[in-house]
């Protein structure tokens, strides 16, 4: 017991210590003041760059520091007090993790109050995208086969045609991608399909991507035919750009994760008025009644979802359960159970001594 | 003397005040009973996630293992937007959640049941719920504990939104009970104010009593008023008896006095004899006249209670009252002429021949020798009228309506007989029937004289 304790800790020690935040990318749009508004966020900088340079070219006074990181060192950094001034990730769990513990300021505006209940909470965090998970699939794999509408009808093409997909399937590491784990701890939470589809994905050897755009980028070059869980922003973005048909983005019918993308401002920020102005500025643009030509939907698509019956991931304390270090170990384990069949267990998490380990019941 | 605050004032305030008091107190209740709903809401939530989770605890792999249910912690999202913290400790040592989460009080919580504590935790009030329960690890019973935290925050909001609305409620209630409370009063007050409406309305010398159905608690009030006006009633009619009574009786023997007087007079042999027996004479008639006036005045006084409503033409009236002095004025030269058109009233003959002979003795006694005194009856803008007009000295410069006054004599009225009672006796009958005296000067060019006109409404 107190071994097992120990072997944990170390284990757990030895992750942070080996996990250094690293920013993917940074860009300073220079202001004409010596104020610096200092954003982290998970979103590319080739989809947000027009939310950026819309607010510089409103506020030409204020320069903007703008970091991309992963979600997960999102929240490391935030929770060890990184001086940022705002915050902005997809990984809602760990946004409502940050806000429940106390990382984030409060902040009121007429625009926060704009929004619908749904999108907020406790004026600590905020909405301004709403983004559904998809499937794009490569149209020449699928040469004579229907389109799959619901995980039942994909674990069935999967099965009954494994040689066109094997080693050609990617998705998420949800070990390593805080959006991944989300939308499969969501997944799992809305359907039992879900642990189905990752063993007969698990067996057609996938490969796992840290971020939608990297999985598009292999879909584009031919290297996958298909791809799970995909944010379907990127995924029209990159298809528009590429202007080919070659690749369909499928919305699953039996369920679909809507993710809210959302923006915090951190107790440790320097000009949290500044981050508030930004906000303000998001959630315009977020609830925008025009389609206009920004890359990332607005909130107000959001009803088209609840029409067919699911809303947006919830932002509430029931987000905190999959982060819990118990559950995500239980996850982690069954997930890898399903999808690494075969493969050696990679170093970091824990062995799968059980064999076939149930999944973690809702 | 200031009067007290009416009693309809005083009924509103303090039903009011009644009203304002309970109102308070429902508000008091009302938040009191909001805030323990809301926190019992909470406890009852908290309990029930604990529980939840304590349900998930088993055994495998020699450890402690715990799965927390998505719905245990957004149960807890269902009710308020409030933090929620949690903590699951095996056999003393950190299992997983908020290791810096305060301890449970009382601890450790007896297996099976659940208890509820109070803290302060990261700045913010929080309501914990701890549960226990022995797992069986390798053969030791190892007890593990859970603790579900949420802030108050929000439940506070609740109960404070609710309190407020309650308030506003209250605020209603008040503004209505007040409202009511004044129709109240004013409605209880009502029979008050319509008795004594009832007795002001009353005529100087209506005596009636005031036979009204009134509330049992003003029925004494009503009745001891009777009975006093009875009481008043009835010495009125005793001193106007009596005074009627006193005047009959000197006026007989006045009579025989004045006729031994000029019977002396016609035999008195010295000058200064007579000059003194026209003294005698003089003074008895005088006396003579007062009673008769006094005489008239009871008359009025009794008659005017029940007035008769016959139908009386004020011209043949004029008439026959004219008649009747004209020996009087003749003995002095003074002619009386007399102009009548049909006049029709409706009213006590009697009085009315009293009120105009009063006025034709007046005019005869204050004019001239050789003087004309003018009659005129007739009908004018709805009303009927008998005026009087004289070629006497008039009627002085003092205020006319003083004249009508109980025993007042005019500045001209000096070295005349008379009692002062004659007018007061005109005016009263013309109000009994509704009508109402004139009295004026004549312009001295004309001749000057008084003239008093006697208004009436015509029938």
């Amino acid at each position: 017991m107190r071994l097992a304790h120990l072997a944990l800790g170390l284990i757990l020690l030895a992750g942070t210590l080996s996990a250094q935040p690293a920013i993917e990318d940074r860009h300073v749009y220079e202001g004409s003041s010596p104020t610096v508004l200092r954003i982290l966020s998970t979103a590319d900088l080739s989809v947000f760059d027009p939310y950026l340079a819309a607010f510089h070219r409103a506020n030409p006074a204020i320069g903007i520091d703008y970091s991309v990181v992963s979600s997960a060192d999102l929240a490391r950094m935030i929770r060890k007090g990184a001086a940022y001034d705002l915050a902005l990730s997809s990984a809602m769990d760990l946004q409502f993790k940050l806000a429940n513990d106390g990382h984030a300021r409060r902040y009121r505006s007429e625009a926060t109050q704009a929004l619908p209940g749904w999108a907020g909470w406790r004026d600590l965090i905020f909405a301004f995208t709403a983004e559904p998970a998809v499937i794009v699939i490569a149209q020449d794999a699928l040469a004579g086969l229907e389109i799959p509408a619901t995980r039942r009808d994909l674990i069935t093409l999967l099965r009954e045609h494994p040689g066109r997909f094997r080693g050609r399937i990617g998705t998420y590491d949800v070990r390593k991608s805080g959006l991944g784990y989300l939308f499969a701890t969501q997944d799992a939470r809305a359907t039992d399909a879900y642990w189905r589809l990752s063993e007969v994905m698990g067996r057609l050897d996938p490969e796992l991507y840290c971020c939608s755009a990297q999985m598009i980028d292999a879909l584009v070059e031919g290297e996958l035919v298909l791809a799970y869980n995909v944010l379907g922003s990127y995924a029209r973005d990159r298809l528009a750009a590429s202007a080919s048909d070659a690749l369909a983005v499928v919305e699953m019918e039996d369920f679909a994760n809507v993710m809210l993308r959302t923006a915090i401002i951190p107790r440790q920020a320097d000009a949290p008025e500044l981050a508030g102005a930004f906000i303000d500025h998001l959630i315009g643009i977020g609830l925008r009644s025009a389609a206009g030509s920004w890359p990332l939907p607005a909130l107000s698509g959001i009803d088209a979802a609840q029409a067919a019956g699911f809303g947006p991931i919830r932002l509430g304390p029931g987000l905190m359960v999959n982060l819990d270090r118990l559950n995500r170990r239980n996850f982690l384990r069954a997930w890898e159970n399903a999808v690494r069949q075969g493969a050696d267990a990679p170093a970091g998490a824990a062995p799968a001594a059980r064999e076939n380990s149930a999944p973690p019941r809702k | 003397m200031r009067p007290l605050a009416s009693i309809r004032q005083r009924l509103t305030f303090l039903l009011a005040g009644v009203a304002a008091v309970l109102s308070i107190l429902s508000w008091l209740t009302v938040s009191e009973f909001a805030r323990r709903a809301v926190g019992r809401a909470q406890d009852n939530v908290l309990a029930a996630s604990v529980t939840s989770i304590v349900e998930t605890l088993r055994a495998e792999e020699g450890e402690v293992q715990l799965e927390l249910p998505y719905s245990a912690f957004s149960m807890l999202g269902a009710i308020s937007e409030d933090r929620v913290f949690y903590r699951a400790v095996a056999g003393g040592l950190l299992l997983t959640g908020y290791g810096d989460l305060p301890e449970p009080r009382p601890e450790p919580p007896e297996p099976g049941g659940v208890v509820f504590a109070t803290a302060d935790y990261v700045g913010e009030t929080i309501r914990m719920a701890s549960a226990t329960r022995i797992v069986a690890v390798a053969g030791n019973r190892v007890p593990v504990s859970v603790t579900v935290a949420q802030t108050t925050t929000g439940i506070t909001q609740v109960a404070r939104d609710l309190s407020r609305m309650a308030a506003l409620l209250s605020v209603a209630f008040f503004c209505i009970a007040v409202t009511l409370s004044a129709i109240a009063a004013r409605a209880s007050l009502k029979p008050l104010s319509e008795i004594a409406g009832a007795v002001a309305r009353r005529g100087p010398s209506d005596m009636r009593p005031l036979r009204r159905r009134a509330p049992a608690e003003l029925s004494p009030l009503i009745e001891a008023l009777d009975r006093l006006m009875l009481r008043l009633a009835g010495s009125l009619r005793r001193s106007e008896d009596f005074i009627a009574e006193a005047a009959h009786r000197i006026r007989t023997p006045l009579a025989s006095v004045r006729m031994q007087s000029e019977l002396a007079l016609g035999e008195a042999r010295t000058s200064s004899d007579r000059a003194r027996l026209r003294l005698i004479i003089r003074a008895v008639d005088e006396s003579s006249r007062s009673a008769g006036q006094l005489l008239d005045h009871a008359t009025v006084a009794f008659r005017a209670e029940d007035l008769a409503r016959d139908p009386v033409d004020l011209s043949k009236l004029a008439l026959r009252t004219a008649d009747a002095i004209r020996p009087t004025a003749t003995m002095r030269d003074i002619e009386i002429s007399l102009r009548a058109d049909p006049a029709l009233v409706s009213g006590d003959a009697v009085l009315l021949d009293t009120a105009l002979r009063n006025v034709l003795d007046n005019a005869v006694k204050y004019s001239p020798v050789a003087t004309d005194i003018h009659i005129a009856v007739g009908v004018e803008g709805g009303e009927a009228f008998v005026r009087v007009c004289d070629q006497g000295p008039g009627l002085g410069g003092g205020p006319l309506d003083a004249l009508t006054e109980r025993f007042r004599r005019g500045e001209t009225a000096a070295g005349h007989v008379g009692s002062g009672l004659g007018l007061t006796i005109t005016r009263d009958v013309l109000r009994a029937h509704g009508g109402r005296l004139i009295l004026s000067n004549r312009d001295p060019k004309e001749g000057g004289g008084a003239c008093v006109s006697l208004i009436l409404p015509s029938a």
